[in-house]
């Protein structure tokens, strides 16, 4: 029995990376079938080429952006208020953001800007998606900062304000120094959960602000394309990579 | 027991870790029935020797015999040893009932009932047994482990430092508790600790450790009084080295007067007089520079500093050790 | 000094107030409504929406994507509990192999559905090979089956069970362990008697972290259940567009909400504490 499990914890791994692993493979196969025919890249120089890929790029680039930039910082400061003080309330909610399953977010967010929008000028753009982005992020950079601030010695700001640092100059001086590598590593989650997102994002965006998952979506739903298999292992690379990182600045 | 040898035996045990060696040929014999210790400071190995003995890791060379069988290669649950470990290591999802019968139900036993009322009798916890570790007092989690292990009567009890996670102030009525109990059981117990006063009080038997390797064995005054070697000497109690010879505090006399002719004496000058409540503790300064430790009953009236006293002692008071390397 | 941390909180709250609980709110209200001619909100507040759900061809819905749900945390945690098992015992080396369980599941999520969709599919790898090797004939529906729905939830989900279950395990005391072989117990009674009940918190914050998504996915239905398998999350998201009926879809997404919530009190308060 106690043999078993190395091998089938191999096997888990294996289950886990395969299917990328695969795709990633095809994805340079000249064929568009599941039949080798020879090392290709003309699937990359198709998805780099095609318009539609590109502008959903850009805007998935320019909300992550944004929203990455304002839940780091919301989330930092929150995540420092929770450690201080403490407010089960905010605590809770945000915990309910983090298991309210996506549809139900996106559809309230939609319900909630159609009610606003009988304010004039207003309609859904990437303004919606990118506040709807900071809205789910933001329990994810609370979660990642707090870990991080319950490494900490509060006694360290405490001396700081014994040796007469103010409130504010503490926190700048000793507790977000330390503090940094944490909030680098939520901000590289945040970014990779915005970018990813689909659910959300296809209900709160307006017909000129398409981002990449949901034109890849909409290639997905007209069946497998070895252009999708292209952009599929550039993706989950450059995320990888990104949440990597993340890991790394965690652990330090 | 079937036979009147030991009832655990450790021969030439030796452990070895990446790097360093913990135990170098560790032998002993410990009889039936006996309080047996292992003193010795920390890292002299001696709690890698219970575990060796409880087998959660194996001896590099040497063998372990229970009852004249050899166990070396037997696993923890094979062998009839158990363990009180040094935070109790209580389950905390079950209660005082749950981790006393918790041996018992691997066993399959009958009249379970009646020998876990017996032992929580014993260890006095009766009444208790429907609590959860979590709310019972240190001491009484110690008695707690003393029933789990005592029920599946094993033929030595482990101890590891079994009063080191107790208050101080409780120690002296555990102690006696501990003793009085093993008296009742009648098993061997082996308990390890780096507390001297511990080892002197409580054990029939000690084996004092160092650096991997046992210094000396015997009963508490034959290592008290009779050290075989200057580590030995120190470990057990203080000493004061004077002329190449060791001497015990309480066997350093000191006065005003010179002693008698003949007497083995040294002048000295006192540096501090430190009432301890019971007795004085006169620290004087040898014409070497030396510090040395007198005691002295307070009824000799106290010493100041800076008097010139005479330090004198009995030849038959000395410890003497060949050079040692 | 108060008002200064008071402050930090300020911009959470606004986030959380405005975008999520009002939201929240609002649908909730919405549920109450009636749907209007052209697909708006109209006034006769009623609960025929709620009611509406206890009709058969919604119960089968619901029904579906419980057992759904169900099945996918079965089996998240018995392919997860081993290795969490495993990594808490690999040493210097564990945090390695936790990361390369979480960094997938970072990876998009679409990405990795649409990897099952390549391998599915009838022209996809497994049917390839198992006509090469002469095993079968004809292409085997594989995608757009329950079973790829499960597949799919479960390798989403997976890592979600694996990283609570594996805190759990971490923090047992090592000496319980030793202690409960010393008391005689064989290692698998070691495991069911000691380990399991000990991991139970973690097990069951797990299990809350992977149903209650599962309950309500989305993606993962639709990609590889093909509109054939649909789930809440479907229903959910087909009223609020293509059938515009809000007061309906509302009612779904706050009868969704309400299970979720129930399920998180009964079995994640203190996970939830742990957590934030």
């Amino acid at each position: 029995m106690r043999r078993l499990l190395p091998l089938y914890v191999v096997a888990f791994y294996l289950f886990l990376h395969l299917p990328i692993a695969i795709l990633a493979v095809f994805s340079f196969n000249h064929s568009r079938f599941t039949v080798w025919e020879g090392f290709s890249l003309r699937w990359y120089r198709a998805a780099f080429e095609d318009p539609q890929l590109a502008e959903g790029a850009l805007n998935s680039l320019i909300i992550a952006v944004a929203a990455t930039a304002m839940a780091t910082a919301v989330g930092t400061l929150a995540a420092y208020g929770l450690w201080k003080r403490g407010s089960p309330l905010l605590a809770g909610s945000l915990y309910l953001s983090l298991v309210t399953p996506e549809i139900v977010m996106g559809v309230s967010l939609l319900a909630f800007y159609q009610w606003l929008f009988r304010f004039p000028g207003l309609r859904l753009g990437l303004h919606t998606v990118i506040l709807a982005h900071v809205t789910f992020s933001l329990a994810y950079v609370v979660v990642v900062v707090l870990a991080r601030l319950r490494t900490l010695d509060p006694a360290l700001e405490e001396a700081a304000m014994d040796l007469g640092a103010t409130e504010w100059g503490a926190f700048r001086t000793v507790t977000l120094p330390a503090l940094a590598p944490g909030i680098a590593a939520a901000a590289l989650l945040a970014f990779t959960i915005s970018f990813d997102d689909y659910v959300i994002t296809s209900m709160v965006a307006g017909v000129d602000s398409e981002t990449l998952p949901m034109v890849i979506y909409a290639m997905a739903r007209r069946g497998a394309n070895p252009v999708l298999n292209a952009i599929s292992a550039v993706i989950v690379f450059g995320l990888g990579a990104l949440v990597l990182v993340s890991e790394r600045l965690r652990a330090r | 027991m079937s036979n009147v040898g030991p009832v655990l035996e450790l021969r030439n045990l030796t452990k070895d870790y990446p790097g360093h060696r913990a135990l170098d040929g560790v032998s002993l014999e410990a009889p039936p029935g006996a309080f047996y210790a292992l003193l010795g400071p920390s890292g002299c190995g001696k709690t890698t020797t219970l575990r060796l003995i409880a087998g959660f890791e194996p001896p590099t060379a040497g063998d372990i015999f229970l009852d004249g069988e050899r166990i070396n290669d037997r696993r923890p649950y094979e062998r009839n040893v158990s363990t009180v470990f040094q935070n109790y290591a209580l389950f905390p999802h079950l209660t005082v009932r749950g981790n006393v019968e918790y041996g018992l139900r691997r066993r399959g036993f009958d009249g379970l009932e009646r020998r876990v009322r017996e032992v929580l009798e014993l260890v006095q916890l009766t009444g208790k047994d429907s609590r959860y570790p979590s709310e019972i007092s240190g001491g009484e989690r110690q008695r707690a482990a003393l029933a789990r292990s005592l029920v599946l009567a094993p033929d030595v009890l482990l101890l590891d430092e079994p009063l080191s996670a107790l208050d101080p102030n409780l120690r002296k009525q555990v102690r006696a508790e501990l003793k009085q109990l093993q008296r009742r059981v009648g098993i061997t117990f082996l308990f390890v600790t780096h507390d001297q006063e511990e080892a002197l009080s409580l054990s029939d038997r000690v084996a004092v450790m160092h650096r991997g390797r046992i210094e000396q064995i015997g009963a508490p005054e034959d290592v008290y009084l009779r050290p075989r070697t200057r580590f030995v000497a120190s470990f057990l109690g203080a000493v004061n080295w004077l002329d190449g010879a060791g001497i015990r505090p309480e066997a350093t006399r000191i006065s005003r007067t010179a002693p008698a002719a003949g007497t083995r004496s040294l002048p000295a000058t006192v540096e501090r007089c430190v009432f301890l409540g019971n007795c004085l503790q006169v620290e004087a300064r040898l014409a070497t520079g030396q510090t040395v430790v007198a005691e002295t009953s307070r009824l000799d009236g106290g010493f100041t500093a800076g008097e010139s006293v005479h330090l004198w002692w009995r030849a038959a008071d000395e410890l003497l050790f060949p050079a040692e390397g | 000094m108060k008002r200064l941390r008071r402050a930090f909180l300020a911009p959470a709250w606004a986030v959380i107030g405005a975008l999520f609980l009002g939201p929240l709110a609002l649908v909730g209200l919405y549920s109450f409504l009636t749907r209007g001619a052209y697909g708006g909100l109209g006034q006769p507040w009623t609960l025929e929406n709620y009611t509406r759900l206890l009709d058969p061809l919604y119960g089968a819905i619901l029904v579906r994507s419980f057992l759904m749900a169900g099945a996918a945390t079965a089996v998240c945690l018995l392919l997860a509990f081993p290795v969490a098992l495993w990594i808490a015992r690999a040493g210097p080396r564990r945090n390695l192999y936790l990361q390369l369980v979480i960094i997938p599941f970072w990876t998009s999520f679409l990405v990795r559905t649409y990897a099952w969709m390549f391998l599915l599919r009838d022209t996809g790898l497994f049917n390839t090979a198992l006509q090469a090797l002469g095993l079968i004939d004809e292409p085997l529906p594989l995608l757009y089956t329950p079973g790829a729905v499960l597949l799919g939830l479960v390798y989403g989900f997976l890592p979600f069970m694996v990283l609570p279950v594996y805190a759990a395990l971490e923090r047992i005391d090592r000496n319980l362990l030793e202690a409960s072989a010393d008391l005689g117990a064989r290692p698998w009674a070691t495991l069911t008697r000691i380990v399991i009940p000990l991991s139970a918190p973690g097990i069951r914050a797990g299990a809350v972290l992977v149903f209650i998504p599962c309950l309500g996915a989305y993606l993962t239905p639709d990609l590889l259940g093909g509109g054939k398998q649909i789930m809440i999350g479907n229903l959910i998201q087909n009223q609020f567009t293509t059938a515009r009926d809000w007061p309906f879809g509302s009612a779904v997404s706050l009868a969704l909400m309400l299970a979720a919530m129930a399920l998180l009190v009964l079995f994640a308060r203190r996970g939830a504490k742990e957590l934030l």
